[in-house]
């Protein structure tokens, strides 16, 4: 209570009680709660939560933490450590650069959630509380202590609004609404933090190999879950964790150093991408790493053309079509036209080129259009290539593109002797079909990440924004608007038709239904578009992110069903409305849409 | 510094004859002539709607004259306002349009687009080519920066600058294409004083660097210490071309102004009727003459 209060924000505490908690507790005794009730969830993690191994996950065995309760006993770990910084015990103080206290709200938050999520759902599948043990009830009550006590720690509270006399029933629902919102926002409200000195280089890169560590393992645990509840409580504890951890000001440290080191970041993410499938015993979740990565790879593509150049495309996953069928009519097949077998090298430049001819032809009439009227057109040819491929199937066009069956039977690769249909072991490690696949597709990924760096970066980049920020004073700078939006268009075109030349050998099939503008199954031009936006228009990090979150998401939680795409609407809007510049914003859009806060006055490194 | 040197004759590098523009059934330009000299500096002043900022498009590609030619050194402009910046004709604008999210060097980057030609190879391979290039350009918009004041700002996002430094740098955005001419559309619009002559004396120095400056300005001190020759323009067309002296002393443009005198000025006796009556009725019942008070 001596050290701790110099450290909180809202240090002089007696503003006429302006600085209170949202819960009455006396700030000391808050604290201790948090940081006690958090040991005690790591160690109710510890105890059996039920008596029957029916929950999945067995949360049964005593001494030995297992499905949900990882994630608790993380979450707890957490917010322990964060309140243990905040009392200003030595060695910790390096967790909290930006001030521990909203980051001991959000972790408590999380830990409380998972738990409390974990003990209803048991309750709720197995019927009745009753099936808790102890341990269940011990966790759930220390869990509520840590959020109370969390919520106690007292804050700057924001200004009330001024009521108007004679407002309507909608203006107050709406004042009352922006207060909450303003309460909560200022209760984890934290001072960005002050700038580290710099660490030795070699230290710096070891934050680095550790923050992509981390990364790889909170990624491989996602995919890795295996049923609904548990990649639910995933879900809300990297949520929560995520936020508190960038409270704290930790992210922001992290980010600072890998934005010095952009080179050793990119490939040691790409390293780090590349033992994935080594740390999987069978190819099922490979799969559904390859399918990410192409997701990604082409959300990608799509973010030079949206991102940088601010062209709203809606058919972009034609491109990806394209490609895709080019190289299956090149593969093979049996069911393709021409009796061709190229070299995936061949294939795959012919499906990037194919696709940057189509890009050409597209773009060049539409691009003529601004705005929303270029959206339309470009929605529109999306629909007409994949209309046109169902059309050429013999009887009601040429004999081209097999019709709505595809072009089916698609051979495997077979790169250099290295057949991608086989198992092979590597290092004693057994590499299935998938994860051929894979880290053939990581590749593809890794150069498209180097030309979207590349050109981003360069004279064509700078005029791709600068149409973006205001294309009449672009154009007269000199820059010849329409030709440098056909680069990005067509650019943005054979990244994805690359992309698609690898689907297809994935897929082993290409049928048009996989191209549609909507469809559950991403990639399509709406997911496509989604990922960016939700990702973080302008950055690399962004659309993979995003990517990755929306195909995991629908594939994980097969209890919502029907209801996916209304969720995945309502997700939307929530995040345009509390984030609309994505999960890993460009440092200019976050200045765009947040220009209340403080902002950084200088921008060192351009872009993301 | 040397407002009167009028008669600098160099070689012509803004050749406008007979210049009209008309959108549908209005004419919002009449067959205006003006000749801009390397090393001059000229100005454009009019009231409201006189069809100044019309002329200006109709000069940067914005807008293809229906009558009329617009020559650069001697060449035909080309219709398009990236291929007018090319040819050697920058602007800036009356409403400031800077790349707002970009930073300052950024912002003078974009402006040597058309001196740069790496194209979008050259930025994915990363030969030694580009890296000179790049730091070419760099160096050069570094300064210019230096040039209007602005180097130490040069990591600032355009949108953070007080309103008088974007001014500054789009005048130096403006520059990085190393234009022969200068259009400044209303440079000092909304500037206090100091930033008034902060800004007469940035002309001055971008005149000495040989660049002939074309300027539309409000701000009558400003034009008349800053131009070797001023241009009226009055509803379309060019009431009278000349120097500082010249211009001021034109009862046309201070009619244009100030309005048309009476057809034969109102005698004294009818001025002390009006004052009269103004001064016998009730006093919310004289609008405009708040001065009163």
């Amino acid at each position: 209570m001596t050290t701790q209060t110099t450290k909180t924000p809202s240090a002089p505490a007696s503003k006429d009680g302006a600085t209170k908690g949202l819960i009455g507790l006396p700030e000391n005794i808050g604290r201790a709660l948090a940081t006690i009730g958090g040991a005690l969830a790591v160690v109710s993690t510890f105890l059996a939560w039920t008596w029957t191994s029916a929950f999945p996950g067995d949360l049964t065995v005593y001494g030995y933490p297992g499905g949900l309760q990882v994630l608790v006993l993380i979450g707890g770990a957490l917010t322990t450590l964060f309140g243990l910084a905040s009392y200003g015990v030595k060695g910790l103080r390096w967790l909290t650069p930006a001030g521990a206290d909203g980051a001991i709200k959000l972790a408590a938050t999380g830990t409380f959630a998972t738990t409390w999520y974990t003990v209803i759902a048991i309750s709720d599948e197995l019927g009745g509380v009753v099936n808790l043990e102890p341990g269940g009830f011990i966790a759930a009550a220390v869990t509520l202590a840590a959020f109370l006590g969390a919520f106690s720690l007292p804050f700057e509270r924001p200004e009330e609004e001024h009521i108007d006399e004679d407002e309507t029933v909608g203006e107050r629902i709406g004042r009352i609404w922006r207060h909450i919102v303003a309460l909560l926002k200022s209760a984890v409200f934290t001072p960005s933090p002050v700038p580290a000195r710099k660490l030795p280089a070699f230290a710096e890169i070891l934050v680095i190999v550790a923050a992509m560590a981390v990364g790889l393992t909170v990624f491989t645990y996602g995919i890795g879950t295996e049923y609904d509840e548990l990649f639910v409580g995933f879900l809300i504890t990297v949520g929560f964790l995520f936020a508190a951890l960038s409270k704290a000001g930790l992210v922001a440290r992290v980010s600072a150093i890998t934005g010095r080191h952009s080179t050793i970041t990119m490939f040691g993410a790409f390293i780090a991408a590349a033992l994935f499938p080594f740390t999987q015993s069978d190819d099922q979740y490979a799969t559904i790493g390859v399918y990410i990565l192409i997701f990604a790879t082409v959300a990608l593509g799509l973010n030079i053309v949206v991102g940088l150049a601010g062209l709203l495309d809606l058919g972009y996953v034609a491109f990806l079509g394209v490609g895709a069928y080019t190289a299956a009519m090149v593969s093979g097949s049996p069911s393709s036209p021409f009796d061709l077998h190229l070299p995936f090298w061949l294939s795959a430049l012919l499906g990037a080129a194919v696709a940057m001819v189509f890009g050409v032809l597209i773009g060049a009439p539409t691009l003529r259009l601004r705005g929303d009227y270029l959206a339309i057109v470009t929605l529109g040819f999306g629909e007409i290539f994949r209309i046109t491929v169902l059309n050429m199937d013999g009887t009601s066009g040429p004999d081209i593109t097999n019709g709505s069956n595809g072009i089916s039977s698609i051979p495997n690769l077979d790169i250099l002797g290295f057949d991608f249909g086989l198992e092979h072991t590597i290092l004693g490690f057994t590499i299935g079909r998938f994860a051929n696949y894979f880290l053939l597709m990581l590749l593809i990924t890794l150069i498209v990440v180097v030309v979207f760096k590349r050109s981003s970066d360069s004279r064509i980049g700078r005029a791709w924004i600068a149409i973006r920020e205001d294309e009449t004073a672009a154009l007269a700078m000199g820059i010849n608007g329409f030709r440098v939006k056909l680069i990005a268009f067509a650019l943005g075109a054979s990244l994805a038709g690359l992309a698609g030349a690898v689907q297809a050998h994935v897929t082993y099939t290409v049928t048009p239904e996989q191209y549609q503008f909507a469809h559950v199954v991403p990639p399509n031009s709406a997911f496509l578009l989604a990922a960016v936006v939700l990702g973080g228009m302008g950055t690399i990090a962004g659309p993979l992110v995003g990517a990755a979150l929306l195909y995991l998401i629908p594939a994980k939680l097969q209890f919502l069903g029907d209801y996916q795409l209304f969720a995945f609407g309502v997700a939307l809007v929530l995040l345009m409305r509390f984030r609309p510049e994505g999960l890993i914003p460009n440092r200019r859009r976050q200045l765009e849409f947040h220009e209340e806060a403080e902002a950084p006055a200088v921008l060192s490194k351009t872009g993301a | 510094m040397t407002t009167d040197t009028t008669t600098v004759t160099g070689t012509t590098v803004l050749d406008a004859r007979g210049v009209t523009m008309r959108f549908g059934g209005l004419t919002a330009v009449r067959n205006v002539d003006l000749q801009v000299n390397s090393g001059e500096i000229v100005g454009l002043i009019g009231p409201n709607g006189a069809g100044k900022t019309t002329f200006f498009n109709c000069l940067t590609g914005l807008y293809i004259p229906t009558e009329g030619e617009v020559r650069y050194k001697g060449t035909v402009l080309p219709p398009k306002s990236f291929k007018v910046t090319a040819a050697g004709i920058a602007r800036t604008f009356q409403n400031i349009r800077l790349f707002a999210n970009m930073t300052v060097l950024e912002n003078v980057l974009v402006g040597r687009h058309t001196r740069t030609k790496e194209g979008l190879w050259s930025a994915l391979l990363r030969g030694p080519g580009f890296h000179k290039a790049e730091a070419a350009s760099r160096e050069r918009a570094m300064e210019l920066l230096d040039f209007v004041g602005l180097a130490n700002k040069a990591e600032h996002l355009a949108r953070n600058l007080p309103y008088g430094e974007q001014r500054k740098l789009e005048i130096a955005r403006a520059l990085a294409s190393e234009p022969g001419l200068l259009l400044l559309d209303e440079p000092t619009a909304g500037m206090n004083p100091q930033e008034t002559r902060a800004t007469e004396e940035l002309v001055f120095a971008i005149r000495d660097k040989g660049i002939a400056v074309l300027v539309i300005e409000h701000d009558m001190r400003f034009i008349f210490n800053l131009c070797d020759r001023v241009a009226v323009l009055v509803q379309g067309e060019k009431l009278i071309e000349g120097d500082s002296a010249t211009v001021q002393g034109d009862e046309r443009v201070i009619a244009a102004y100030l309005g048309e005198p009476f057809e034969g000025t109102p005698g004294d006796e009818e001025a002390a009727e009006v004052e009269a009556a103004e001064a016998s009725a009730p006093s919310d019942a004289t609008p405009g003459k708040e001065n009163d008070r």
